[in-house]
This record gives structure tokens, C-alpha cells and sequence, in this order.
């Protein structure tokens, strides 16, 4: 009997552990060579010990990082009540590009523009119009304040793309989950709400986490129409400093949020498509 | 009067003709099998009974009034009549009770208790007591499907119409949905089935209709039609079917 | 006899298509030899530059680079120009310029990365003010009540915290033109920046916009210098320093200052 031999493993088990032991070590071996190459090589390079100073410069990183991560606050801020606005006008949107009443034709007509439009221009140009154009009608103070129409633009780009992703998700939803529901006997409207969306909603949670991602990077567009968010900050200390390690501190900050939201995004994407087998 | 009346009913999906001239009376507590090769247009014809499909020239009777006018609302006449589906359909977002419970709060305009007593009984009576808190994926399909005629049938409809609802079902579990179908047999609802299962049609039926190629061909109670066909396409079906 | 007068003729013609004599301080140091490459900003402004034409050598950083190339030698015909971003000339590496001027203030930290010649020009900073503005006294005390604006990658950011310190938030904008545009859309009542800036600013670019007021030349601890920039570690600089200071001994750079920065005066000092 193959399990009577020592360690009490199969055959099998015990080759795949030979296998895996050995890929570890390749992996750990390939690993090192390419961190000894980075470490090694780089530093050797004419220009090293000048880009070292420009980009990689302690005292300059010890002495904007207070600084950048307060200004990380604002962006936070805009986040904070950005994502919001953009998951429900995204969702309007979608529903209303596909509103099946001709009553609600002109709805239908206005959500296709509205995703052509804010999917067609980059968003540093919706930030710029809106930003300074709206305000510039002559609206008062606080209304003309450049985080109230920066945030609108974020928002109306981002519910473009949202939107698309919500009608993905409708669309992923069987048509026979609609068939099944009405059968039943409820509305139209009550079959979007209580057996179409929900599922569509769920489907789409990965996607709509990369724009999230995605927006938390956009907020330090608003940094053109004055906000002094984390990317301005670093400029602003990059200018004062001529050194550019400040942007390399913006970038560690940024990375510090969107990897643990990245690998979550990942995580719950590769667990969809685990339940879709 | 028939409960359910079928005249010259015509569905046409671009230019095939799925359904063609089907006439078909079906009396208050009768069970009817629907019979024939796949795409025969059975599945089509609950659909169009449902008003999931609306029909191209014809007319659909229930209890002597006509529910195919165009224009009609279907809302009204689709909770008179149920249906359950070959792939079950359940909700895979609500457990088994909310599943159930969806479409007469939403309808009928109940709340979750008052609903309670009614719709624990119907998952009592089906073997299901103990898996109403359960999701879909958690259960069998044999479960599933029980649960989706529970569904169905928590709408209090007058007829119920089933299509192929143990096509799906590994061969073990399909004794126990067509024992449901019995049961509700007994209890006098109006059925309509379309099935490959010639032994419980045989079984169970009043009446047996044979359709090939959008028509009926023959009809008639499940001894005559099992044992004594008078068509040659019922007869060569028979053979292959029964084989 | 005959031969050797010969190839003192050929070498003199050849030397005379070399525009600079041997000896001479630029020789040898400038990236094309003969030629002196300056570079300026794209688009470069008034009163900097006139038209954003600097080969005119009308505005004042024009009119600087020519007086400085004659004094080091060059011909007007040796002068070439060539555009470069802010960001372009403080990143680390080679240069397509021998010298850049577009107002660069010169600080320590800077200096650490690129190196500048001695000062061409000392700005005192002034406070541009939003045609709703207009009215603001030149006191400390109205001016810390404004909502502030400035360009986020120039001194002025700094100056504004340690001698205003507003008491709103400070909103910092990437170029002049986007601070116009702040302030045309009531965004922001005031913006602090070099006074020639800020005198082009009211007069071309923001109509109804106005210059209240300028800081002493000695407020804060370090005045707005413009240095011409160089490439870290260019032997060039001590000849541009070495013009530089001909021209400051003998008055010729306050002549051309003079000349292209008059409108300085007549701006009253912030109390």
C-alpha cells in the first residue's frame, strides 16, 4: 500500500510536494537574482547618485510627508463625497438608457448623450470647463467654490463610465430571471428593482471598485483649478525644494490606499468568477 | 366553458412559425401533458398562455375572457396564472422564503407576516420546512424546483403551467417534483405541462396532446394516445420516445 | 619665406570663421562653439520678452541676454534661442541650453541641482487684486481677509504664509493663465506675485484687475532674485557672472531695467 510509506503520503503527494518545493525555490532564486540586479546595477549607473538626490532624497521625503498626508485629507474629502453622487447618478443614468416607455424617449436620448459626451473628453477638460466656466457665470460665494464644481465634474465623468458598467451588469443578469419574474406578476419597474438590479449590482462590485480606485487617483485633477490636494502640495514643495522626492512621498501615499483596494478588487473578482464555474 | 380556451393561437418569431393554429380546451382541474420532439413549440405555447409572448392572431380564454386583446395589461392575468420553468429561475439573491414571498407583497400588497402562516404551510406541505432560510445554491435541484413551484403557487394562481420542469433534474430527483405535481393534482389546479416524462403522463394525465411542427397532430386521454395513436407522426414519435 | 606667409593667411581665414578668439573666457565652454544658446519660456511673456520674440531683443530678459553676450563676446548673430518648461530645466541631466532665463528665483535648494549666475534682476512682491477687490487698503490686516490665489510652483507660495498668512486656505493654480482665470470667476480676490508679473497681469491678461500694493524690497528674509540658469557645474557661469558685473558696475543693466521695468515705481508699500 502507497500509504503505508514513510510520512504516511501517496505517491502522488508526495511528488506534487517535490513540486511545489522545488517551484518555490526557483521562484525565490529569480526573486533574488532580479532584487540583486535592481540593487546592484542601478546604483551603478552614471546618472544614479544624481537622480538619487532628485528623487530618492531623505531629508527632503522627512520634510513634506507631514505635509503631503495632510493635503491627503483633502483628497479624501472630495473622495468621501464624490463616490456617493457618482454611484447613484451612474445607476440613473444606466436605467434611464434603458427606459423602454416612449414617454421617457427624451430620458433615453439624454443618458446615451451623456455618456458619449463625459466618456469623450478627458476629465482635466471637464475639471478645467466646469471648474472655472460655471463658476465664472457669476455665481456667489460659497457657490462658485472650485470643490463644489471640480467634485461635479469627477462626478459626471465618473457616473459616464459607471453607468456603462450598471447596464453591463443588467445586461449580465439572464433574461430568464426576467421571464421567471414577471410570470410572476410583478411590474416591470418591480422586476428591475427587486430581481434585476441587486443581482446586477452584485455582479459588478470588482468593476466598479477600479473606479473607485481610479477616482481616488482622478481627485489630484482638482488640484488644477486651485484645491491644494497632496499632488499640488508635492508641486508646490517640489518648486520651493527643486526636488522631486516630494512627488515620490505623493506616490507612496497614494500606494498605501489603492494596493489593499486593488488586491481586495482582485480578491473579490477571482471569487466571482470561482461561483460563475 | 373551458377554465382555459385556445383558438387558432399563431406566435411567429421573425419567419419561423413556432406556434400554428393551435386550438386547445383545457376544463378547471384537468392536467393536460404537451408532447413532442424539442422545438415542437410547446415551450412557445406556455409562454404565450403566461403573455410572456404576445401572440400574432388568435385568442387565449380564460374563464370565457379574452386575455390575448393586444394592449391588454398582462400584470393582471399573469398572477391568475403560474408557471415554473425547466432551469427553476429562482432568485439567487433571496432565500427560498424570500423567494416566495416576493411576489405577493409585492402584488397582492402583504406584509412578510400576514404572508408568514400561508407561505410556511406551502413549504410544509412540499417537504421544504426546514429550507426556506436557504439560498438556491444550497439547494438540490430537486429543491430548487420545489421551492420555484412554491413560489409559483404563492401567487394563488387558477392555473399552472409547468415547462419541462424536470428537463434539468438528475434522473433520481425528478420522482420527487412529479410527486409535487400529483399532490397539487389533488387538490383540483388546472395544469398544463409540457414533458418528456411519458410514464407519468401516462400516469397522471387527462389529456395528452401530441405537436409537431407548431400544430396539434392528435389528442386525446394517455390510453388512447399511448396505446392505440392514429397518426403516423404520433406512432414514429411514440416508438423513438418510448424506446 | 613665401609659404610660411601663405599659411599664416590660411590660418588667419581660418580663424576668423571661429568667432571667438583664442583666450577669450567663453571659449571652448558653450555647447556649440562660437555660439551662445539661450534658452527661454514657451510661450515667453511680456515685459520679459516683447511679442514672444526674444531675437528682437525688445523686453528686458531679451535685452539682458544680448548686452550679456556682447560683453562676453558674441556677436547678436551668435545668439540662438531655444524654448524650455520650468520642469525641464530643473531635472537632473543634460541640457539643450547654455543658459536659461525666464525668472527663475534663485534659492539654495535649487542651487543644490542646477547652478545660477548672480542676480540680473531683484523683484519686490506685489499684490495683484480681482476687479471686486479693487478697493482693499495696502494694510496687512485687509489683506489677510482675502481669499487667496497663487502659482503653485513659485516663491510666492511661501512668501504668502510667512508675510500675509491669510486666514483662509491658500488655492494654488499651474500657470498665470489659470489664476486669471480664478480670478475672473470671483474664485479668488488676490494673488501674490513678482511685481513685473503683476503688472503684466493687470494690464493684459485680467481686465478690471489692479496692483494694490508692494512689499518692501527687505520684507521676509529673502528677496525674489532672478538668476540665469545653468546646468550644474558649467564652467560658463563665471563668464556670465564676470559680464554681469561690467554691466552692474557701469550702469548698463539699470539701464535696460530702466528701460523695459520702468512702470515699477508709482505701486504704494504695503504697510
Amino acid at each position: 500500500m502507497a500509504n503505508d510509506e514513510a510520512g504516511g503520503l501517496s505517491r502522488r503527494e508526495r511528488y506534487e510536494k517535490q513540486q511545489r518545493r522545488r517551484s518555490s525555490l526557483i521562484a525565490a532564486a529569480s526573486t533574488l537574482i532580479v532584487l540583486v540586479a535592481l540593487v546592484v546595477l542601478v546604483p551603478m549607473a552614471p546618472g544614479w547618485e544624481k537622480v538619487q538626490k532628485s528623487f530618492f532624497n531623505g531629508a527632503v521625503l522627512a520634510k513634506s510627508f507631514p505635509k503631503l498626508l495632510d493635503a491627503f485629507k483633502i483628497n479624501l474629502m472630495i473622495f468621501a463625497w464624490s463616490a456617493p453622487a457618482i454611484a447613484v447618478l451612474g445607476l440613473l443614468i444606466a436605467l434611464a438608457r434603458d427606459a423602454k416607455s416612449p414617454a421617457l424617449f427624451p430620458l433615453r436620448i439624454f443618458g446615451a448623450a451623456f455618456t458619449d459626451v463625459f466618456r469623450g473628453v478627458p476629465v482635466i477638460l471637464t475639471v478645467y470647463l466646469i471648474g472655472f466656466g460655471i463658476p465664472g457665470l457669476g455665481l456667489p460665494r460659497p457657490w462658485n467654490s472650485p470643490y463644489i464644481w471640480g467634485s461635479l465634474a469627477l462626478i459626471l465623468t465618473y457616473s459616464a463610465y459607471v453607468a456603462e458598467i450598471f447596464r453591463a451588469g443588467i445586461d449580465s443578469v439572464h433574461h430568464s430571471q426576467r421571464s421567471a419574474a414577471l410570470s410572476l406578476g410583478l411590474s416591470e419597474r418591480q422586476v428591475m428593482r427587486d430581481v434585476i438590479l441587486p443581482q446586477a449590482v452584485r455582479n459588478v462590485v470588482p468593476s466598479q471598485m477600479n473606479m473607485l480606485i481610479a477616482l481616488q487617483k482622478d481627485v489630484s485633477l482638482l488640484s488644477f483649478i486651485g484645491p491644494v490636494e497632496i499632488f499640488r502640495q508635492a508641486g508646490v514643495f517640489k518648486s520651493l525644494l527643486a526636488n522631486f522626492t516630494p512627488y515620490v512621498g505623493a506616490a507612496i501615499i497614494f500606494l498605501i490606499v489603492t494596493i489593499p483596494a486593488t488586491r481586495y478588487a482582485d480578491y473579490l473578482m477571482a471569487r466571482q468568477t470561482r461561483e460563475r464555474r | 366553458m373551458a377554465k382555459l380556451e385556445l383558438r387558432r393561437v399563431v406566435k411567429r418569431f421573425g419567419d419561423t412559425t413556432v406556434c400554428n393554429g393551435i386550438d386547445l380546451d383545457v376544463e378547471a382541474g384537468q392536467m393536460v401533458c404537451l408532447i413532442g420532439s424539442s422545438g415542437a413549440g410547446k415551450s412557445t405555447l406556455l409562454r404565450c398562455i403566461n403573455l410572456l409572448e404576445p401572440i400574432e392572431d388568435g385568442e387565449i380564454f380564460l374563464d370565457g375572457s379574452d386575455i390575448s386583446i393586444p394592449g391588454l395589461d398582462p400584470q393582471s392575468v399573469r398572477g391568475r396564472i403560474g408557471m415554473v420553468f425547466q432551469n427553476f429561475n429562482l432568485f439567487p439573491h433571496m432565500t427560498a422564503l424570500e423567494n416566495a414571498m416576493l411576489a405577493p407583497r409585492r402584488v397582492r400588497g402583504l406584509s412578510r407576516a400576514q404572508l408568514q402562516p400561508e407561505i410556511e404551510n406551502l413549504f410544509e406541505k412540499f417537504g421544504l420546512a426546514d429550507r426556506m432560510g436557504n439560498y438556491p445554491d444550497q439547494l438540490s435541484g430537486g429543491q430548487q424546483q420545489r421551492v420555484a413551484i412554491v413560489r409559483a403557487l404563492a401567487m394563488r394562481p387558477e392555473v399552472m403551467l409547468f415547462d419541462e420542469i424536470t428537463s434539468a433534474l438528475d434522473p433520481q430527483l425528478v420522482g420527487e417534483v412529479l410527486d409535487v405535481l400529483l399532490l397539487l393534482k389533488q387538490q383540483g389546479m388546472t395544469m398544463v405541462l409540457a414533458t418528456h416524462e411519458m410514464g407519468f403522463a401516462r400516469q397522471a394525465a387527462d389529456k395528452v396532446c401530441f405537436l409537431k411542427d407548431g400544430r396539434i397532430i392528435e389528442e386525446g386521454p394517455p390510453s388512447a394516445l399511448f396505446d392505440t395513436p392514429q397518426m403516423d407522426e404520433t406512432k414514429a414519435f411514440l416508438s423513438r420516445a418510448l424506446k | 619665406m613665401t609659404r610660411i606667409f601663405a599659411l599664416a593667411a590660411v590660418s588667419c581665414a581660418l580663424m576668423a570663421t571661429t568667432a571667438l578668439a583664442d583666450g577669450h573666457c567663453a571659449a571652448g565652454k558653450t555647447m556649440t562653439e562660437g555660439k551662445f544658446t539661450i534658452a527661454t519660456g514657451n510661450p515667453a511673456y511680456y515685459p520679459w520678452v516683447m511679442d514672444d520674440a526674444p531675437e528682437s531683443g525688445k523686453g528686458f530678459e531679451a535685452a539682458v541676454a544680448y548686452a550679456v553676450a556682447a560683453e562676453m563676446g558674441f556677436a547678436a548673430d551668435d545668439v540662438i534661442w531655444v524654448r524650455s518648461s520650468f520642469d525641464e530645466a530643473i531635472q537632473p541631466g543634460a541640457k539643450n541650453f547654455d543658459v536659461n532665463m525666464q525668472q527663475y528665483s534663485i534659492t539654495p535648494e535649487r542651487d543644490e541641482v542646477v547652478d545660477f549666475s548672480t542676480p540680473y534682476y531683484s523683484a519686490p512682491m506685489a499684490v495683484l487684486v480681482s476687479p471686486g477687490a479693487t478697493d482693499t487698503p495696502a494694510t496687512l490686516a485687509a489683506l489677510k481677509a482675502l481669499k487667496w490665489g497663487g502659482v503653485g510652483s513659485t516663491t510666492a507660495v511661501s512668501k504668502l504664509a510667512d508675510i500675509v498668512q491669510p486666514d483662509g486656505d491658500v488655492l494654488l493654480y499651474g500657470d498665470n493663465a489659470d489664476v486669471n482665470a480664478a480670478m475672473s470667476a470671483n474664485q479668488i480676490d488676490a494673488a501674490l506675485f513678482d511685481l513685473p508679473t503683476a503688472l503684466f497681469l493687470s494690464a493684459v491678461m485680467i481686465e478690471g484687475s489692479k496692483v494694490i500694493g508692494q512689499f518692501p524690497a527687505d520684507a521676509g528674509d529673502d528677496l525674489d532674485q532672478f538668476g540665469m540658469l545653468f546646468e550644474e557645474g558649467n564652467p560658463l557661469k563665471t563668464c556670465v557672472d564676470d559680464a554681469l558685473a561690467v554691466m552692474t558696475d557701469n550702469g548698463a543693466l539699470a539701464a535696460i531695467e530702466a528701460e523695459w521695468l520702468q512702470d515699477t515705481t508709482g505701486v504704494p508699500l504695503i504697510k
